[in-house]
């Protein structure tokens, strides 16, 4: 074959030259193809990446976030702590009470303050409400960019169940500005505990029927299944977190490892996959909505009746000099805070870590070597929130 | 303001070696007091004292270790539960990461994070470890501290021992404007292509109309 092939080209080549044209070879280089992913495509959020392609395989990866920078940890040295609380919600309003409880929890250590149990179970159910809302959200989106448009309606429809409860709660579809440091904002209204029961219980059924036509489709499979392997030792080498950490065999979350509030009373399993791969980083985000249900339901069963849901603060706090960190699970994995403080009432540093901007560097290590039709099932599965990571 | 007294403070000791002895002093004090309030808060429960005092006992163990590897080279500055914060000059930090990383399982950074102190003229840099590898050091943060001068920051990168600070250490680059020497890309990675203007988390950049 390829002896007969070269006598081919040769001849060819031959021809070329007795025709008085010139023969140009093909450089390395030219091979490439540049491609700009974002960041104007919905697909890919407000973030661009930059490939390289050799015909179908990515050989170049290059993230370029930035997009939506606006600043939050320069805003935070002009705001006191309370004030802090609306703009820290911005990069992810969807998980807006995840992203201010690890701020709250931090600022209550500056400042020395408790909150009362009844307010730490509030915020530990609007927290894992919240978190369905994410996930939720997230799984719409990974839906529709495999093809599957049933699985963008219905996470969409039933993310709503849980944004009637979040409104119901903190009076907010999306920015509740609900945690604040000493406790919750308001207590729960009239009701709501049924209410929650009742859509958990439903959204529990709701969720065999996602893995059903969504988790169980041969096509779905086909697009992850042994996509963009990601093994144990290279997740711990990239310090990667939340369910792409979990999804390579590591069962890390924060809310076992290092229970804060209510969560060491709470009983459940941290959820993880073996396979490494963007099935597993899918799955591990179902698996770990189906944990939260039971949680929810112990967190509404252990609440006390009746009590204070918020330590009362002085107008404009003083925070104690020194610094702390502290860290929560979000839907995107650990989030952390460090605040330092010169004991004014306003932060002297703030620093947000998130998952988001943790998880980027998994994705040149993912997309190199993978082929083009890959990367979206791939750039999905790592549960991005670009404008978390840009902050 | 106070701040900066503590860590001008912190530097003096530095600088003077015999002085880690009060500084162990100041924390077993402190470590006593925790264990105190935990005591009289926590009757009822004694499974979690217990819990509490095994943490400790982790981050004792730590210091005593490091500083019996590197005496003189590193500088407890404290310890709560679940939190340590370890000084080491910039020359040392290489050797003192990698012996973080192979001896006690400190595999990845969570976050890197630059303070500026124009008033002693430094800019404090932290790297917060911890550990995915051994089980008992979950929920500890180690946080590894060094200092670099405000006019000419240069700081040998930990690239070559943690993969995960290199994105990390670029925003600490755009940011604060500290150069990580061995890094590949100090570039600009978060701000706007067309950024002229100083670094911004510098405190003598001012946000526009305040």
């Amino acid at each position: 074959m390829t002896n007969e092939f070269s006598e081919s080209l040769e001849k060819k080549l031959e021809e070329t030259t007795k025709l008085g044209l010139e023969v140009v070879k093909e450089a390395a280089e030219d091979r490439l193809m540049k491609l700009s992913v974002g960041p104007q495509h919905p697909g890919s959020g407000h973030f661009r990446f930059t490939i390289k392609l050799d015909g179908d395989y990515i050989v170049y990866c290059d993230p370029d976030p930035g997009y939506v920078h606006r600043g939050e940890e320069k805003m935070c040295e002009y705001r006191n702590f309370i004030q802090n609380i609306p703009h820290l919600e911005r990069p992810v309003i969807h998980d807006s009470t995840n992203i201010t409880y690890s701020y709250s929890l931090a600022v209550e250590e500056l400042l020395g303050i408790d909150v009362p149990r009844r307010g730490q179970f509030i915020r530990a159910i609007a927290s894992e409400l919240n978190r369905q809302v994410y996930t939720l959200y997230w799984l719409a989106i990974y839906g529709i960019f495999l093809g599957h448009s049933t699985m963008f309606m219905w996470p969409a429809g039933d993310r709503e169940l849980f944004i009637d409860l979040l409104t119901a709660l903190t009076g907010a579809r999306v920015t509740h500005a609900f945690n604040i440091p000493g406790g919750v904002r308001n207590d729960i209204p009239d009701g709501f505990k049924e209410k929650c029961l009742e859509y958990v219980n439903y959204f529990e059924k709701r969720l065999k029927e996602y893995e059903n036509i969504f988790y169980n489709n041969p096509l779905f499979r086909q697009r992850t299944e042994n996509v963009g392997i990601l093994t144990k030792d290279d997740a711990i080498n990239l310090g990667v977190t939340g369910s792409v950490l979990r999804a390579s065999g590591v069962a890390y979350d924060v809310r076992k490892v290092e229970p804060y509030d209510v969560y060491n009373e709470i009983d459940f399993k941290v959820q993880y996959m073996k396979t490494c791969d963007s099935f597993a980083r899918a799955y591990v985000p179902f698996l770990d909505m189906r944990e939260s249900c039971h949680i929810i339901r112990q967190l509404l069963d252990k609440m006390p009746e009746s009590g204070e849901v918020r330590m009362k603060l002085q107008s404009n706090p003083k925070g104690v000099p020194g610094e702390a960190y502290k860290r929560v699970e979000s839907g995107r994995g650990a989030l952390s805070y460090y605040i330092v403080s010169d004991g004014t009432s306003r932060p002297y540093r703030v620093k947000i870590s998130v998952g988001s901007f943790r998880n980027i560097l998994a994705l040149p290590h993912l997309l190199v070597g993978s082929r083009l039709g890959d990367m979206p099932s791939i750039y999905w599965a790592l549960n991005y929130w670009p404008v978390e990571a840009d902050r | 303001m106070t701040d900066t007294k503590i860590e001008s403070n912190n530097n003096t000791k530095i600088e003077s070696n015999n002085n880690t002895k009060i500084e162990s002093n100041n924390n077993t004090k402190i470590e006593s007091n925790n264990n105190t309030k935990i005591e009289s808060n926590n009757n009822s429960g004694s499974s979690n004292l217990q819990i509490v005092e095994s943490d400790l006992k982790i981050e004792k163990s730590f210091y005593s270790e490091l500083s019996s590897q590197f005496p003189d080279k590193v500088q407890l500055v404290y310890t709560k539960p679940n939190r340590i914060k370890i000084y080491v000059r910039p020359e040392n930090i290489i050797e003192v990461a990698f012996f973080l990383k192979s001896h006690f399982g400190l595999d990845h950074a969570e976050s890197v994070c630059g303070t500026d102190y124009p008033n002693e003229n430094v800019i404090e840099v932290i790297y917060h470890l911890n550990s995915y590898s051994r089980e008992e050091l979950f929920q500890m943060i180690f946080a590894l501290s060094t200092k670099t001068d405000r006019n000419s920051s240069y700081l040998p990168s930990l690239l070559p021992v943690f993969k995960s600070v290199e994105y990390h250490e670029r925003e600490t680059y755009e940011m604060l404007g500290v150069y990580f020497k061995g890094h590949p890309r100090n570039e600009r990675f978060l701000l706007p292509e067309d950024w002229a203007d100083i670094p911004p988390l510098k405190k003598d950049f001012r946000i526009k109309g305040r």
